[in-house]
């Protein structure tokens, strides 16, 4: 039986001294004014039946020539089933799939009503070998090199190995400055009779292809195995990480089995002062943050579940069906969908917060049969501020001063935030002005 | 004593009235009316034609609970095909006077098995130890006064070798396999589905047999093949080994006992099958805790 990949920790390593190993999945995507979470690692896995694609962005900072990624891997994989992806797709499968704010315009109470609706996305996810190494050591400490691969600016080893000791050493030797705990950590899968998949830069590759950032590495492979693991990147983890997981799925949306999965709160009118960028990504920080901690932090929440071909509203256009296969989505080809609008691959965006006292164990997915629309929308509701005088302003004004504390109190209640603080920003705090009376109204000259 | 069903039909309601309050199930008000007045139905015609006897509305209605806790399906007729598969199958697929397949068990493998539009989410009830425990001490209840807590104590002990025994073997902390078993999924199941005293076998060697062959089978689905839902499918799985159970190793068959009347069969377990099937317990009270038996 064919099992596979799929346990990752990100390495770096020093030519000097001992590199540090990262938390695992430490991948990134969005502009950096728009990184909102740090330490957060992005992973697309599109899969239908055993097949699985998986694409890793990495978050790495530091100096490229420090950086390597160990991939411990059940099977050895062969030269054509790892590729370099763009990253340029994980950006847009940001935007895309990512929470978005919606306003809508008052319009004159004293005229005919009349809605503009605009999205506006938020993009939140920000979220060597060595050298040759002598094959009689790398034998003695029972580690043998299965292949080595140059693809794009990665140089790229399948390693085996009989003992987790031997594994350690074999890469503390070789530059890796492995936490303690690791060790034990990757005994266990090798007991699983994996391999160890290990990347770093090739940097005259690297220097010839041009690119001054890394690229996601992708890889095809066939494994009932549907999962993520996160334990590696829970050795040394310095507090807890954030993982974004778009799934690309062919039946519905997927889900963990092993942790719960819910919905972020979603669809309700907010203050309109969160449409600055900085104010819409604090809102949102803060509201994930008292979600988890109101559903017990072991739970996976979701963010986004839709058809690829279409949005409504869309923070960013849908993937084109080319930025869908060259995501791993195999199956579209010569598919005709029943509906039109429809691309018959689902997406689902999944958002987790993790350390080792709330996931002890790797995230298990499963594909399920729904086809449910979810997405964060958030809505802003802009007031009227002409200066229309008819008998309708007074009531509207009245009205919307309502709304305003609803929405100052929705926000509150979802933020944890101080409903004074709230009211003060949205300048609310002060009690409207008492309406003119009616004989006021009667000579206004 | 009362009818163990009440308890577990106010323990399923209890849950799922939870489940959908505050653990975000994916069920609403309407489908779960829609599931209980499909399995209400569907038992009402089967007894009539069966019987004819008045309906076994707990009996039903533990199936239809159940249902609402488990299946989960964007299509309403998909869920009637559920309710309809899980009480049908009690009186379509027999042998000896009883029945194969505990009704919901049955019903959500059929469903599986024809349609890709049906899932389960076993993730759905979290590992907030609290629950588990509630969940247990009432499940236990429950099991203690339908006298089938062989079955339970056999798989718990079965499963937790299993689970502790892998992680043991591939040096795992022992924080994995215990949130493995903070699962409501596997405390509904052990408590509420195996432990069915219509469906497991007659006699505690086989039954502590059987429950440690369905262990068995749902840890290698999950950690063999790498497949969901591993207690159903093989609590499915094994339930067609019963009839071969009881023959290797008979018992007595169980009834339900019921408070009030006790010598009508308006309380059979739909499960029970015909009169026949109820004229063929010979329950031994001081053997089965049971203060009252049926005839």
């Amino acid at each position: 039986m064919k099992r596979t990949v799929l346990v990752l920790i990100l390495v770096s390593m020093g030519a000097w001294s001992a590199p540090t190993l990262m938390a695992f999945c430490g991948f990134y995507v969005g502009k950096a004014d728009t990184k909102l979470f740090n330490q957060a690692s992005q992973v697309v896995l599109a899969r239908d039946g055993d097949r699985t694609v998986l694409t890793m962005v990495n978050d790495f900072q530091g100096s490229l020539k420090e950086f390597a990624i160990v991939i411990p891997v059940p099977t050895v994989l062969k030269r054509e089933q790892i590729h370099v992806g763009d990253k340029a797709l994980i950006d847009h499968i940001d935007a895309y799939s990512a929470p978005r704010l919606v306003e809508y315009f008052d319009d004159d109470p004293c005229a005919p009503r009349f809605l503009a609706e605009r999205a506006a996305a938020m993009p939140m996810a920000a979220t060597a070998p060595p050298a040759r190494m002598a094959d009689a050591r790398s034998r003695s400490l029972g580690v043998t090199i299965e292949a080595s691969y140059t693809v794009g600016e990665y140089d790229i080893l399948i390693l085996s190995a009989q003992q987790s000791t031997g594994l350690e050493t074999w890469l503390r030797e070789n530059g890796y400055r492995i936490p303690a705990g690791a060790s034990e950590v990757l005994a266990t899968y090798l007991k699983q009779n994996m391999r160890f998949f290990v990347a770093r830069v090739n940097l005259t590759e690297q220097t010839k292809l041009g690119y001054s950032y890394l690229r996601p590495l992708q890889m095809a492979f066939e494994s009932p195995k549907f999962m993520l693991p996160l334990r590696l990147g829970m050795v040394n983890a310095n507090g807890p990480q954030d993982l974004i997981v778009y799934a690309l799925t062919r039946r519905g949306r997927v889900e963990t089995t092993n942790y719960r999965t819910v919905k972020l709160p979603a669809d309700m009118d907010l203050p309109v002062f969160l449409k600055d960028r900085t104010e819409f990504g604090r809102f949102y920080k803060a509201m994930f943050a008292r979600q988890l901690e109101k559903q017990g932090s072991s739970v996976v929440f979701t963010e986004y579940a839709w058809d690829t071909g279409w949005c409504d509203p869309c923070a960013s256009d849908p993937l084109s069906s080319d930025e869908l296969r060259r995501l791993g989505v195999f199956w579209q080809e010569g598919f005709t969908p029943v509906d039109p609008r429809t691309r018959g691959t689902f997406i689902t965006r999944l958002h987790v917060r993790y350390d080792a006292a709330h996931f002890p164990e790797d995230l298990v997915f499963q594909e399920t049969a729904d086809r449910a629309n979810f997405q964060g929308r958030y809505v802003l509701r802009h007031a009227w501020t002409g200066d229309s005088s008819c008998s309708a302003a007074a009531g509207y004004r009245s009205s919307v001063r309502d709304r305003q504390e609803r929405e100052a109190q929705q926000l509150a209640s979802l933020t944890g935030w101080q409903l004074n603080t709230i009211r003060t920003k949205m300048g609310i705090d002060k009690p409207l002005p008492e309406p003119a009376a009616w004989w006021q109204r009667i000579w206004k000259n | 004593m009362a009818d163990p069903r009440l308890y577990q039909i106010g323990v399923l309601t209890g849950l799922l009235v939870y489940g959908m309050g505050w653990l975000d199930f994916d069920i609403t008000i309407a489908r779960a009316a829609l599931l209980l007045a499909t399995v209400l139905v569907t038992q009402a015609v089967c007894d009539r034609f069966d019987g004819p006897r008045p309906a076994n509305v707990k009996s039903a209605l533990i199936s239809g609970l159940s249902l609402c806790l488990l299946l989960r399906t964007n299509d309403p007729l998909l869920a009637v095909v559920g309710g309809v598969l899980a009480i049908a199958g009690k009186f379509v697929f027999r042998y000896r006077r009883k029945h194969i397949f505990n009704p919901t068990n049955g019903g959500i493998v059929a469903l599986l098995l024809v349609s890709d539009r049906v899932w389960l989410s076993p993730g759905q009830w979290g590992a907030v130890a609290f629950f588990g425990f509630l969940m247990a001490c009432l499940g236990g209840l429950v099991v203690n006064r339908a006298s089938r807590s062989d079955v339970t104590c056999a798989f718990i002990a079965a499963y937790c070798a299993l689970l502790f025994g892998r992680s043991l073997y591939l040096g795992e902390p022992m924080a994995i396999p215990l949130h493995r078993l903070e699962s409501g999924a596997l405390l509904l199941f052990t408590f509420f589905m195996i432990s069915d005293p219509k469906t497991t076998p007659d006699s505690r060697a086989g039954r502590v047999l059987f429950a440690s062959l369905v262990a068995f089978g749902a840890w290698y689905v999950q950690f063999r093949l790498f497949r969901t839902n591993g207690l159903l499918w093989s609590l499915a799985a094994w339930s067609m080994a019963v009839p071969l159970i009881d023959r290797l190793l008979p018992g007595e068959r169980y009834g339900w006992v019921t408070a009030r009347r006790p010598q009508k069969f308006s309380w059979l377990p739909a499960s029970a099958g015909s009169p026949t099937a109820a004229a063929a317990f010979r329950l031994k009270p001081e053997a089965t805790g049971l203060s009252r038996s049926t005839q």
